[in-house]
């Protein structure tokens, strides 16, 4: 009976959405206050309804009931419960609902916590979101019921895919997701907005937190997700430029920017048109990227099982929106008016031009992630484009944009002196070239690009920290009042400062871990060992131990380095028997300044096991770095000009100047 | 930035305009017919490669070389070996395949100890009419092979038709590869 409940809340949501979508709207338009107050209870019933849709399907895989389809092709009764439980969205219907939800969730949020945006504003902004809700639960219920059943019901499940049972993949798609669907706000906003036919910095301040908050969990998402491609798939990387990886870090991209150019709206009343585009610009890359992992229009290591119908479904959709706010921005947008100038030497020059390398940058990862299909459909047979094609076009791009990330917090509004700048930055520019010529002297006849790689963290790094320097004037007034100085900061100069510098630190990692990395394959009967990076690893031996639901050959690598014990690897090697499928599971020992890293491979049939062992410098770094990003974000969520209610007082002057 | 424009109302489609296109290819990509994951063979439509291997010791049957698939009969070229668990799999088919007469079937026994495939075969069944021997994997390089066991169509002139990746299923034999065979028989 549960997931009937399930299947008619589902229902029930889409008539909601379907009315939150109309009537809210059009009070905005006639003026009718009631009709507009209706979008707040609307988006709390939303939530409700798709929240019981979802736990309905949480219980049927918690007590694996095995009547329903969805549970049989994705659970078994032997799995963890971890796994049962993330089993829900680990796989296309089950994630669908969890998508929604999250929806329902920020709507409601803005629903309840939106009291000092202007009521017309807040109507169309919960209407918008209802749109886009109607969609997917259309496309839910339409071509992909979580809650079909099967008769008569099997004995026991199929069990989820062995390489989602981690727990990182675990936490992975929920916090993705989260960013995904975070972006819908900003989205609603940017519709809202043309639909007034206003822009303004109150309007931004409004957008700012939502954004940040999806870019949040949108970098802790990416993150965690390379961060299991790398210990679990055990080929020692941390990112393929994979189709699937590439369309969650578009959306990523735009994100980053949108971020920047906000803060110009903000401040300066400027960049408005841009800054709606790159809202709408940031949605619509996270509904191609749902459209691209459930369609099976481009192969990919790791996308759902495909079914055209269900592709031409969410295909009409991407038309309806992305299409749809396209014309609505084509037709609207010239009527905003434009903003204050500036100079091209200023804080609003460093963003625009951080915005036209990140948007450079998005469009590269676009064309080489479409290119495949672009050059099919043209008939000029298949190809990949892979790690190359992004090395030779995306990195030469993040160079300059990190150059000027290190300087562009010191600019001045309007207009800047960039000779000024510049001698502040005589500090970091030394350290730079120190640890230039310290990577240079290491590496001797390596690649080239390690040591601009490391120059360029060490150049942002620094340069972060003089302009935190400069700002609590350390050094230059006594100890006391830097430090007074430095608790009277805006929160959100802290978010700044530290997310420049976890970019910087992540930059470190991937840069040692692309140059240093060291790998043997190799073949090791126990007993035997081998030497990697002033390690010698030795096989003691293989054994065959059982897991809950896989059965598992476990080696034992004894690690000695210098003739002394240094640690004990025990990496694994499990076979899932209900969908017969091996996975390898990576054991790695990490110092914070290198991972060992030890895969077990097959049997060669003579009492030898293939092994494959890398030593990976710095690589923890980049998850470090990542982690601090996050950090800065929420940081700079808690600023206190941030925090919902925070702006009401300013931005009812500002509408009512316009008035 | 795109401030500086606003007299151009044009401008302010093209993102419209752009998404419109990829729109275009993502119909396109839809296509049912279209399977992503195929890789297509280099060499169909091109003459097999220069070749020439030993008979496999012990079989009593010819060994294989580029000549004997240009002798205006169609050929059905398998890989095999006796390592590999799919060709197992797909060995009985095989074996039907040679009863009927249908088409000639030769093969390359591929990366193989010459006693495990002579016992492999005297157990298992030998369906083919010539064997040659490529112990180093160099022919099946030039063959293009990724792996066993694999199964290339030649026509009559020794040109590669197709390219079977995999054992072959029953209905692949069916819908596919017989077909041709007949229509370069004609």
């Amino acid at each position: 009976m549960i997931p009937e409940v399930g299947h008619f809340a589902m229902i029930l949501a889409l008539l909601v959405a379907l009315v939150q979508g109309c009537v809210p709207m059009a009070g905005a338009a006639r003026g009718n206050d009631n009709w507009m107050a209706l979008g707040q209870p609307a988006a709390i019933l939303q939530l409700l309804l798709i929240a019981t849709a979802f736990f309905a399907l949480m219980q049927a895989y918690v007590v694996s009931d095995f009547t329903v389809l969805n549970v049989v092709n994705n659970s078994h009764s032997a799995k963890p419960l971890l796994y049962k439980i993330s089993g829900v969205w680990g796989n296309h219907e089950g994630s669908m609902v969890l998508w929604v939800l999250i929806l329902a969730l920020f709507g409601a949020a803005v629903a309840s916590f939106g009291g000092n945006l202007p009521p017309t504003l807040r109507a169309r902004v919960l209407s918008v979101q209802a749109w886009i809700a109607v969609g997917f639960l259309a496309f839910s219920l339409f071509t992909s019921n979580p809650f079909e059943r099967v008769f008569p019901p099997p004995l026991d499940g199929r069990d989820l895919n062995p390489l989602l049972q981690d727990p990182g993949l675990a936490f992975h798609p929920p916090m993705l997701y989260t960013g995904y669907v975070g972006l819908s706000i900003a989205f609603s906003f940017a519709i809202a907005a043309l639909i007034e036919g206003r822009v303004d910095a109150a309007w931004a301040r409004w957008v700012r937190p939502w954004t940040l908050a999806a870019w949040c969990f949108l970098t802790a998402g990416i993150a965690l997700g390379s961060w299991w491609a790398y210990y679990e798939l055990g080929w020692g990387g941390w990112w393929f430029w994979d189709p699937v990886e590439n369309v969650s870090f578009m959306p990523w991209l735009m994100a980053t920017a949108l971020l920047h150019s906000s803060v110009v709206v903000e401040k300066r009343d400027s960049l408005k048109v841009w800054t709606i585009l790159l809202a709408i610009l940031a949605f619509s890359l996270s509904l191609i990227g749902t459209f691209i992992v459930r369609s099976g229009l481009i192969t990919s290591v790791h996308s759902f099982a495909s079914d055209p119908a269900r592709g031409l479904f969410i295909l009409l959709l991407l038309c309806l929106t992305i299409g749809g706010s396209l014309l609505l921005f084509a037709f609207r947008a010239p009527a905003l008016k434009p903003g204050g100038l500036f100079a091209p030497v200023s804080r609003e020059g460093g963003l625009v031009l951080n915005n036209l390398l990140l948007a450079t940058a998005t469009a590269t990862v676009l064309l080489g992630t479409l290119y495949p299909l672009f050059l099919e459909a043209l008939g000029g047979g298949r190809v990949s484009v892979g790690a190359p094609f992004f090395n030779l076009t995306f990195v030469p791009l993040m160079v300059p944009l990190v150059v000027a990330m290190a300087a562009g917090p010191l600019l001045a509004w309007k207009r800047a002196d960039l000779a000024g700048v510049l001698a502040k930055l005589k500090l970091a520019a030394g350290v730079t070239v120190a640890v230039g010529l310290t990577t240079l002297y290491l590496e001797r006849g390596g690649p080239v690009l390690a040591v601009l790689g490391m120059a360029l963290a060490a150049w942002l790094f620094f340069g972060t920290l003089t302009e935190w320097a400069e700002r609590v004037k350390l050094l230059r007034v006594p100890l006391g009042e830097s430090l007074s100085r430095a608790r009277r900061l805006p929160r959100s100069a802290y978010g700044m400062t530290l997310a420049h510098a976890g970019l910087a630190i992540a930059i470190a990692g991937m840069t040692a871990s692309a140059a240093w990395k060291g790998e043997v394959i190799t073949v090791l009967r126990p007993g035997e060992s081998v030497e990697l990076a002033g390690y010698s690893y030795r096989l003691d031996g293989v054994e065959r131990l059982p897991g809950p639901n896989y059965t598992s050959d476990t080696a034992t690598f004894s690690v000695t380095r210098g003739g002394r014990p240094y640690v004990v690897l025990r990496p694994e090697k499990r076979l899932y028997p209900v969908q017969n499928m091996p996975t390898t599971e990576a054991a790695i020992h990490t110092t914070g300044l290198r991972d060992l890293y030890a895969v077990i491979g097959d049997p060669d049939g003579a009492g030898g096991w293939t092994v494959r062992i890398y030593h990976e410098p710095l690589v923890p770094w980049i998850w470090i770095g990542c982690l601090v990003m996050v950090l800065g974000g929420a940081v700079s969520l808690s600023d206190r000009r941030l925090r919902i209610g925070a702006p009401t007082r300013r931005a009812r002057r500002a509408t009512m100047a316009k008035a | 930035m795109a401030e500086t424009v606003t007299s151009n109302r044009a401008f302010f489609l093209l993102p419209a305009l752009i998404f419109a296109v990829i729109v275009g290819y993502f119909l396109w990509g839809l296509n049912p017919a279209r399977d992503p994951s195929r890789v297509p063979s280099a060499l169909v439509d091109k003459p097999v490669p220069a070749f020439d291997l030993a008979p496999l010791e012990g079989t009593g049957k010819p060994g294989l070389q580029t000549a004997d698939l240009s002798d205006g009969q169609a050929t059905l070229v398998n890989f095999f070996a006796s390592w590999c668990l799919p060709c197992r799999a797909e060995h009985p088919l095989l074996m039907r395949l040679a009863e009927e007469e249908r088409v000639r079937l030769v093969a390359i026994n591929y990366k193989d100890e010459t006693a495990d495939a002579v016992q492999w075969l005297s157990s298992l069944g030998d369906p083919y009419a010539r064997i040659g021997v490529d112990r180093s994997g160099r022919t099946a390089i030039d063959w293009g092979v990724s792996g066993v066991p694999e199964t290339f169509v030649i026509d009559g002139e020794g040109r590669i038709r197709y390219q079977h990746i995999g054992p072959i299923h029953p209905q692949q034999l069916e819908d596919t590869i017989l077909p041709l065979v007949e229509s370069l028989a004609r």
